[in-house]
């Protein structure tokens, strides 16, 4: 982040709508290549609106989002489709398929996107899952594995394609301490050894403090941001109660 | 997309000598989109100039991926097998990274995931019978409770949620209607239509109206209102409380002390009880009144003759066994398909075989079920 500070995403003027109700309205940010970007805020702050907004699943109301220069609201599925090139998606359930086992859930981008030999693809799938510490679990169904085994075999499909970015959707949810602070490890040594940009939209405290360089934080009243920056920054600094409560776990 | 990026983006020079100190300097960007290339040109090296010793210059590199750099570290495992030394020269701090990040990794080593063996004939054979077995029991067991439940709910009707009674009637009957009357409507067209140029020949006009309204009220009417039933509603039924059991609702109400049986089944069974009898007599209805379109337009029968024939033809009786026929068979619709909706163990794809399963055992169960009535209704006639 500090080296290039090149914006690999732009978000200029983003209003986002279900039907009638306003979620979030002129939101403008900037994510820089390979920093970790943390998207936080309360439940229903529209976090996960946000998330989906930026891969291109929903279409902003009105508003700019540019991914690596290429507008995805454009409605158009050529340039969409390179974007989706770029990108790997954890979802908040992991989404694997469950009628296929792990290899299956990760070689299944590299059979459709590349021409590469089966052996190549095996290993390549291989390498992914020891990459996130599941080496050894490649024939079995996700329905056979722990929430935190699920995350992590979900971020190595994510991963199949080397993406540039890697978006993470509340990946600490439902795991327990320690479960959590191995991904925290894995997350961050993903980021620096593969370079990949990372957006986790999440807020378990302890790890974006352990995972975060930079944060923007959403509230549901403001419809936008009311804070960005380095979340232990925010919370020594802020003079937004709501920040300050946010940060330091308290009871409005 | 990434298979038109084939074009050669980097480069590998190989200098020194044959069977010597061989360096190898790899520039460019070595990514997924043409690691095919670059396997294929690092493969040959080893066993080709069989080097003393190899070294591989990477302080060219623009971008390498983790798949381009697992394809580096398969080199220096084939050379480390050929007992050739090795060494990486040049590496910039992001290269570094992402071979740091493989290093732990096992290249080259047999994987340790567990086989898993497609289970023999015999095994199959069995584990196939078990499960028949198995599926007899609980569909047993179900039936069980759920004719104790549908008692008590009987006996105590406050019990019953009627608001869900009602939702589940507008859902099996009266969403049910269309397709019902345009099924009905055409098979009596074509029921009267063929038979008409039969007995066209023999000047048996007026007994179009005897056969379509037979085979309607007594075997066709209650047997196609019941497989669109099945199809329309036992599958819905299956699907729900299949998705229930999948999102722990079904344990929910359970904690909650509600019984599954009564909060679940009792509703939609007695909606399908009361319904499909009644779109039974409307199926019918609508059948012969497709038939009748034939009579007057192909036949030059009239109306008045041809109700009159179909007057003389059915009597109450017919309609009363048709119509408990019906009965049964919405009773087995329901129940099958709420049975199957509560086996739904695991996730997507098991609802959807529990749906499947609760179709295919409906339809089989109706046809079961007709054959026996058929038999049964046989000897009280004769008495």
């Amino acid at each position: 982040m500090t080296e290039q500070a090149t914006p690999v995403i732009v978000v200029e003027g983003l209003t986002a709508r279900y039907d009638e109700r306003s979620i979030l309205e002129n939101v403008s940010f900037r994510v820089f290549q390979g920093e970790r970007f943390i998207i936080l805020g309360g439940s229903g702050c529209g976090k996960s609106t946000l998330l989906k907004h930026l891969i291109g699943l929903y279409r902003p109301y009105s508003g700019h989002i540019l991914v690596n220069g290429i507008d995805i609201a454009s409605h158009d599925e050529e340039n969409l489709g390179k974007v989706r090139m770029n990108i790997g998606v954890l979802f908040q359930n992991d989404a694997l398929f469950g009628s296929m086992t792990l290899s299956e859930n990760v070689a299944l981008p590299l059979q459709e996107y590349t021409d590469l030999p089966e052996g190549v693809i095996e290993q390549i799938v291989r390498m992914k899952l020891d990459l996130v510490r599941l080496g050894g679990y490649e024939n079995h169904f996700p329905s056979e594995l722990s929430g935190g085994m699920r995350k992590r075999a979900g971020i190595a499909r994510a991963l199949a394609l080397d993406p540039q970015m890697l978006f993470l959707d509340e990946p600490w949810a439902g795991l327990d301490p320690i479960t959590a602070a191995e991904l925290d490890i894995l997350v961050r040594s993903i980021n620096t050894g593969i370079g990949a940009t990372m957006v986790i939209v999440t807020q378990e405290l302890a790890s974006i403090f352990a995972v975060g360089q930079r944060v923007i934080m959403l509230d549901k009243e403001a419809k936008g941001i009311i804070a960005e920056g380095d979340p232990i920054v925010l919370r020594e600094e802020s003079a937004d109660p709501r920040v300050v409560n946010f940060f330091n776990r308290r009871a409005a | 997309m990434m298979k038109s990026e084939n074009r050669k983006d980097y480069t590998l020079e190989i200098r020194g000598p044959k069977g010597g100190d061989v360096l190898l300097v790899i520039t460019g960007r070595i990514v997924l989109g043409n690691l095919h290339q670059v396997i294929d040109d690092l493969r040959a090296i080893p066993a080709e100039s069989a080097p003393s010793s190899l070294t591989v210059d990477l302080s060219g590199f623009e971008y390498l991926d983790s798949s381009g750099a697992l394809a580096l570290l398969h080199l220096k495992h084939e050379a480390e097998a050929r007992s050739i030394p090795f060494e990486f020269i040049g590496m910039n701090s992001r290269v570094k990274g992402i071979m740091d990040l493989l290093h732990p990794v096992a290249i080259g080593a047999a994987s340790t995931a567990p086989e898993r063996k497609p289970p023999s004939l015999i095994e199959q054979v069995g584990e196939a019978g078990m499960k028949v077995a198995q599926d007899f029991v609980t569909l047993m067991s179900f039936t069980g409770a759920l004719v104790t439940t549908l008692l008590y709910s009987i006996a105590h009707p406050r019990s019953v949620r009627w608001d869900d009674v009602l939702r589940n009637m507008r859902q099996v009957g009266v969403d049910g209607f269309p397709i019902v009357t345009l099924i009905s409507v055409l098979l009596g067209l074509i029921m009267a239509f063929m038979s008409s140029l039969q007995l066209k020949q023999f000047g048996a006009n007026i007994y179009v109206a005897s056969l379509v309204s037979i085979a309607m009220v007594k075997e066709l009417g209650p047997i196609m209102t019941a497989i669109l039933v099945a199809g329309r509603s036992g599958s819905a039924f299956a699907a729900e409380i299949g998705t229930m059991v999948v999102n722990d609702e079904v344990n929910a109400l359970v904690t909650m002390g509600f019984d599954p049986l009564r909060f679940l089944v009792v509703p939609r069974i007695i909606a399908a009880a009361v319904v499909v009898p009644l779109l039974t007599l409307y199926a019918d209805a609508f059948a012969i009144l497709g038939s009748l379109v034939v009579g007057v337009l192909g036949l030059d029968l009239t109306v008045y003759t041809y109700m009159q024939q179909i007057r003389i033809t059915i009597d109450n009786y017919d309609v009363m066994t048709g119509f408990v026929k019906s009965l049964f068979f919405a009773l087995l619709v329901g129940g099958i398909g709420c049975q199957r909706g509560f086996q739904v163990r695991g996730g997507p794809e098991s609802v959807g075989r529990a749906t499947t399963s609760a179709v295919v055992s409906a339809i089989f169960l109706i046809i079961l079920a007709d054959s026996i009535f058929a038999i049964v209704l046989h000897y009280l006639e004769r008495k």
